[in-house]
């Protein structure tokens, strides 16, 4: 049987929301697997769906190729026999068990102690849920979770609870006990950096749909459509179209600009996607350069970020430039300044740009 | 004093409270948790006996098991014996005209329990029956000891459908309350005052400690 989740649901809230999600994910290795997307885009309530907790209007998911829901054969498990553990998101511990009996809550008997012991929990062991920090109480939940063995691990917004600070100490914790533990897991999130330091894998979501789903690098480097570019925080989602195509090198104007990009095949309407790390300046124009991309342009604005400077240009369209805070004070870039923002080829991204939009 | 009503009205009082623990509690649970259309009208059925004259609840249900309804001629050929005026009819009469006062507080802590916990609960494999009685049902504890001795305390002063179902045997059905109305009507206000001191003493005592226990032993929930 394959191994994969497979899921194509469609269902509408009593809000008038409406979700139609698609998704084939891979489950070999036990990757994490990260639904981003901005709050409202139907995260949550895909989750939900995949766990048994609501029931899509149509549809089908299967799990490996065992059918969880189908609405065509009126099949839908419950939650109790899809096994797929779900971390909410205020980690919903039982408040009147302790943290020994809340991790031993669904596991076989003396498993509970392992998982307590190997989550470093065992000094917490007859703690109740409200004493211990929210980092702890996440331990415990992943811990409690884990030790019912689950097929599959459900986290909606495991970080949400903690501070700042606690964030970032916590995600690189969290992905090696995933990693671990050899469950693979579906974590929501709409935090950008969280989403890259967790995932293998990254369905973006937007309005109720998934944008584009695949390995978190290709999706960040080739955002396949303008909504996904902007989610995935490419800072230049420039709006263009196709004015040549030759030698695999597409032409793009933009903005009264032309761009050189390499042919992706697009066709249509694009956007043309570029970070603003991959953008540099130059004072003057040198002809003598392997770069094609050469923008005149205009420095609107200009900001220090600790060692990186972020340039906001005008070359008849905006674009946003990061350099190091260093080569700004040696260029002495001041507002107003004419500047040339140079692009290799190969830093321009050509995504599909959906009907309707700019 | 009349220590014999005491006593019969302690026995009824206790039973009540049991049998409606036993009923109720399912009942509540249903009416917490159901998702049918229809629920409001099985709660508006619960909460009759709280607007409705206990004289009227009584009369319908004297109706419901005299020797000539089916209930009480079941009862006739399984027992041998009849519901009204008996202690086993005022029994039933009591658990009726007590049943919101059970169902109401439980369900209302059912409900409160937090529908995360249910689900994650789900998630972990662990059947509904199961998540009831491990979840559900510990953090409702509370509520479940206020359903019971609301019933407890109402049904120890209740009046009208014991006068209208039991009647007014000693021994049999006279409670403590039919007794105080008999001394008073016998003017014996000694015995009334004694009695009344009694009942007045008692109902102040359960409140008391039931509200002292609440404070005390399960204050981590649900304000943590």
């Amino acid at each position: 049987m394959a191994a994969e989740l497979s899921c194509v649901c469609r269902t509408r809230l009593t809000s008038g929301f409406e979700l139609d999600a698609s998704l084939v994910l891979p489950l070999d290795g036990a990757p994490i697997t990260v639904l981003f997307g901005p709050s409202g885009a139907g995260k949550t309530t895909l989750l939900r769906m995949l766990a048994g907790l609501d029931r899509p209007t149509e549809g089908a998911i299967a799990f490996r190729g065992d059918p969880w829901f189908d609405a065509a054969r009126g099949i839908c498990l419950r939650p109790q026999q899809r096994r797929a553990g779900f971390v909410a998101q205020d980690y919903a511990l039982f408040p009147h068990l302790t943290v020994a009996a809340n991790i031993a809550y669904a596991a076989r008997p003396g498993r509970g102690r392992e998982f307590l012991e190997a989550f470093g929990l065992s000094a917490l062991a007859a703690r109740h849920p409200r004493a211990i920090s929210s980092g702890q109480r996440q331990r415990v939940a992943l811990a409690r979770a884990l030790a019912a063995e689950p097929a599959l691990l459900l986290l909606d917004e495991p970080l949400s609870a903690l501070d700042a600070a606690a964030r970032i100490r916590t995600r690189e914790q969290l992905r090696q006990l995933l990693l671990s533990s050899g469950v693979p897991s579906i974590i929501v999130t709409h935090d950008r950096m969280e989403a890259v330091a967790l995932g293998d894998w990254i369905a973006v979501m937007a309005d109720g749909r998934i944008r584009q789903c695949g390995p978190v690098e290709d999706v960040f480097q080739r955002p396949a459509d303008a909504q996904v570019a902007e989610s995935v925080g490419v800072e230049n989602v420039l709006p263009a179209h196709i004015v040549d195509r030759s030698a695999g090198l597409l032409t793009l104007a933009t903005g009264g600009a032309h761009l050189q990009s390499v042919d992706s095949g697009e066709t249509g309407p694009v956007v043309a996607c570029i970070r603003a790390e991959d953008v540099a300046l130059t004072r003057e124009l040198s002809p003598a350069s392997s770069i094609r991309n050469r923008l005149a342009g205009r420095v609107r604005s200009l900001t220090f970020e600790g060692p990186l400077a972020r340039v906001a240009l005008d070359c008849g369209f905006p674009l946003m430039a990061v350099i190091t805070a260093q080569s700004a004070r040696e260029m002495d870039l001041q507002p107003d300044d004419h500047v040339c923002a140079i692009v290799k080829t190969t830093a321009v991204h050509v995504a599909a740009r959906p009907e309707g939009r700019k | 004093m009349d220590w014999q009503a005491i006593w019969l009205s302690l026995r009824l009082s206790v039973s009540t409270t049991a049998i409606l623990l036993a009923v109720g509690t399912p009942l509540a649970a249903w009416l917490a948790f159901s998702r049918r259309r229809w629920k409001f009208l099985v709660e508006a059925v619960v909460a009759l006996p709280l607007v409705l004259p206990p004289t009227v609840l009584g009369f319908y249900i004297l109706l419901a098991i005299g020797p000539r309804s089916p209930l009480g001629a079941l009862y006739g050929k399984l027992t041998g014996g009849m519901l009204p005026f008996s202690f086993q009819g005022l029994l039933l009469a009591s658990c009726l005209y007590s049943l919101p006062f059970t169902v109401q507080p439980v369900a209302a802590s059912f409900a409160a329990v937090d529908r995360g916990l249910v689900e994650t609960s789900w998630c972990l494999g662990v059947s509904r029956f199961a998540t009831f009685r491990r979840v559900v049902a510990p953090l409702s504890l509370r509520g479940i000891a206020t359903g019971a001795i609301l019933s407890f305390a109402h049904t120890m002063g209740e009046f009208g459908v014991v006068l209208m179902v039991g009647g007014n045997i000693a021994g049999v059905t006279r409670t403590v309350s039919i007794s105080i109305y008999d001394q008073v009507q016998a003017l014996d206000y000694a015995a009334a005052t004694e009695t009344s001191l009694f009942l007045l003493a008692l109902s102040f005592t359960v409140l008391a400690l039931t509200y002292g226990f609440q404070r005390r032993a399960w204050s981590v929930w649900p304000l943590s």
